[in-house]
């Protein structure tokens, strides 16, 4: 009995690997078709407009917001630790580099998993279990190129911006609460900000994290929603796994960007 | 929704974004160096820069006059070779001494330029004859020690 207990065990781990392989692989084949057919979709730009319009535009809102709270945050956190060693002044650079480098394209994204990927998955998870991508397939128009392709495009374009925009709105929270209500001097918060941050170690690395963690957030909630059971239940769970999904990548990336990125350098 | 307003947030929002970007690189990164074309070239040599980096404030008086622009190593006389870019309203006396300095213990490191009597002024191009090293501080304190010693040693 124990036996057959512990065999029972092992199939069942074999065919929870065996399935978790089989969507790992179909994921990939799905990259690979979406970048086949987004050509195809990108010809249409109206599509892709509208895109940037729902994740894009509409979540403006929470990551300017967002972005000036943690560069508030930051500056008051900041500033009382580095008050400790005499160096208030370095108030501006610390605030400049942890956005730039890694909260700005992280939190943004991390924003824009539960903002805009969740949507996206619903969208196209709803599609589905109203057959509507069916019978778009009826109707020889592929929903690869017309519902997928333009989603994905939309959000690896509006994740950049937006992760800059997050950046921008930290560093003047940052210059808000440092310099008009702590009263640090202006000329040396901007001074010694100008003189640490290097453009292409900072700024373009920064960029580069952001566009590579809109591809994975974009690609997660395309596909998701694209393989979700065609049911209420299915596609609120499809929901679910985006957003974990997607935050856990988006962290795992970092690492190994910031690996790559800062490491060897001379910054770490 | 129609076409025309979602083109019109959409072209705010990729301005903003953009916007945003040249935000950073320019106020934040200082990607272009305001008035580096404008202002002249003052070289001096050093025989220890201490912590200086380039685009280090130069200051007279406490004033910040100017950036550091260059630094590199003379290959023959083996000296810390400085280039420092002055904003062109300020004229410096030939005696002026340039040496470097730190703002309190942990601060930014700078070059301080203290003016001298002479009449004639420094040119474009032109060279700091006296200046003054780093103070490196764990020689300070070697020098202490020694001296220290030496004094015990006396009694």
């Amino acid at each position: 009995m124990p036996a057959s207990a512990l065999a029972d065990g092992l199939r069942r781990v074999g065919a929870g690997t065996r399935r978790t392989i089989a969507r790992l692989g179909f994921a990939a084949r799905f990259a690979f078709a979406v970048l086949v057919h987004s050509p195809e979709g990108l010809k249409r730009v109206r599509l892709t407009l509208r895109e940037i319009y729902f994740s894009g535009v509409l979540s403006l809102v929470i990551i300017l917001v967002s972005g000036l709270f943690v560069g508030m945050v930051l500056a008051l956190q900041g500033y009382d630790i580095l008050q400790r060693y005499g160096a208030s002044e370095s108030l501006g650079v610390m605030v400049a580099l942890s956005l730039l480098r890694e909260l700005g394209p992280v939190v943004a994204a991390l924003l824009f998993a539960s903002r805009a990927g969740s949507a996206i998955t619903a969208e196209i998870g709803l599609m589905k279990a109203t057959d509507q991508l069916a019978a778009m397939e009826m109707m020889a128009v592929d929903p690869l190129a017309r519902v997928v392709a333009p989603r994905f495009w939309g959000g690896v374009i509006s994740m950049p911006l937006l992760a800059a925009l997050f950046s921008t709105m930290g560093v003047y929270g940052a210059y808000l609460v440092g310099v008009k209500l702590l009263g640090l001097d202006a000329g040396a918060f901007w001074g010694n900000m100008q003189a640490g941050v290097d453009f292409r170690a900072d700024i373009v690395n920064g960029i580069i994290k952001s566009a590579v963690f809109g591809m994975i957030v974009s690609l997660i909630a395309v596909f998701e929603g694209y393989d979700a059971a065609p049911t209420a239940e299915g596609v609120s769970r499809a929901t679910t796994r985006t957003v974990v999904a997607s935050s856990l990548s988006i962290l795992a990336a970092d690492f190994v960007l910031t690996v790559f990125m800062f490491r060897g350098v001379g910054v770490i | 929704m129609n076409r025309s307003t979602i083109d019109l947030w959409v072209g705010i929002f990729v301005a903003l974004g953009l916007g945003a970007v040249l935000f950073l690189s320019l106020k934040v990164g200082n990607l272009v160096t305001t008035g580096s074309q404008k202002g002249y070239h003052i070289e001096a040599a050093f025989d220890n820069i201490g912590g200086l980096k380039s685009r280090a404030p130069v200051k007279a008086a406490g004033v910040i006059v100017g950036r550091v622009e260059s630094i590199r190593l003379d290959p023959k006389t083996y000296e810390a070779q400085v280039s420092l870019n002055i904003e062109p309203q300020y004229q410096f006396t030939k005696d002026t001494i340039a040496s470097i300095l730190t703002s309190g213990l942990l601060g930014e490191v700078y070059v301080g330029l203290a003016v001298g009597g002479d009449t004639q002024m420094i040119a474009d191009g032109g060279r700091i004859a006296k200046t003054q090293s780093a103070v490196v501080l764990e020689k300070l304190i070697g020098q202490f020690l020694f001296d220290k010693a030496a004094s015990g040693g006396g009694q």
